[in-house]
């Protein structure tokens, strides 16, 4: 398992790479989230990030066969285009797979402490939560 | 009672503070209360952290509810929705 939250980009494919070479993982399913549109800057709180992600990843493993799992999210300035956040879920079999990275997505969006402040032509501003994202997060219950 | 107090993004902001030192009176012992009691300050404190503004709180880095308990020396933290991902 790997939790990092950090400024530098990273790599998909290096981390698919990377992830454990258990004989017994025959699915690894994936996800990157990218800037739209415009320019921002990604505050978080350090210390609680980490140990929010931990506590999704942990209820991941308790729903699903999760044997690798590896959540890079990136804080600081980002540009339209660049990858935010990755989440890469290993498993016996794609089912699980598939679920467990998107809950892991769907828990991030409502439980990790991130707030993203836009820059726009306008000016800057903080971007509001989206009901879209607890309806997302709640159909896991 | 003290303990200590951080606030992020829009909060942060509002405030011009990101963390400080409290001294709590008696009484003072939930997420609610601390919330009722730092308003009572007036000027940006009662706009940043006005009743029906919906904020969300830590202790000690857990999400929790307005009714949750804090104690000395916890680590509080007062901020808005999060929306990264």
């Amino acid at each position: 398992m790997k939790i990092s939250v950090q400024q530098e980009d990273f790599d998909l494919g290096f981390e698919i790479k990377n992830i454990s070479k258990d004989k017994s993982i025959g699915a690894i399913a994936s996800f990157v989230g990218l800037v739209r549109d415009v320019q921002m800057t990604l505050e978080h709180y350090p210390g609680m990030t980490e140990r929010a992600i931990g506590k999704i990843v942990d209820e991941a493993r308790g729903r699903w066969q999760v044997m690798d799992c590896t959540v890079i999210h990136r804080y600081g300035a980002l540009q339209p285009n660049d990858r935010i956040v990755m989440v890469a879920v290993a498993s016996g079999h794609r089912g699980d797979a598939f679920a467990a990275c998107e809950f892991i997505m769907d828990y991030l969006k409502t439980r990790a402490p991130f707030w993203k402040k836009e820059q726009t032509p306008e000016g800057t501003r903080w971007v509001e939560a989206k009901a879209a994202d607890d309806q997302a997060a709640g159909r896991w219950k | 009672m003290k303990l200590r107090v951080l606030y992020f993004a829009s909060i942060r902001e509002k405030l011009g503070r990101e963390a400080e030192e409290i001294d709590l009176p008696a009484g003072v012992a939930t997420i609610a209360a601390l919330r009722t009691h730092l308003r009572a300050r007036g000027g940006a404190w009662g706009d940043a952290l006005a009743e029906g503004k919906l904020l969300r709180a830590a202790v000690n880095q857990d999400m929790v509810q307005p009714e949750a308990a804090i104690k000395a020396g916890d680590e509080v933290a007062f901020f808005p929705p999060v929306t990264g991902g």
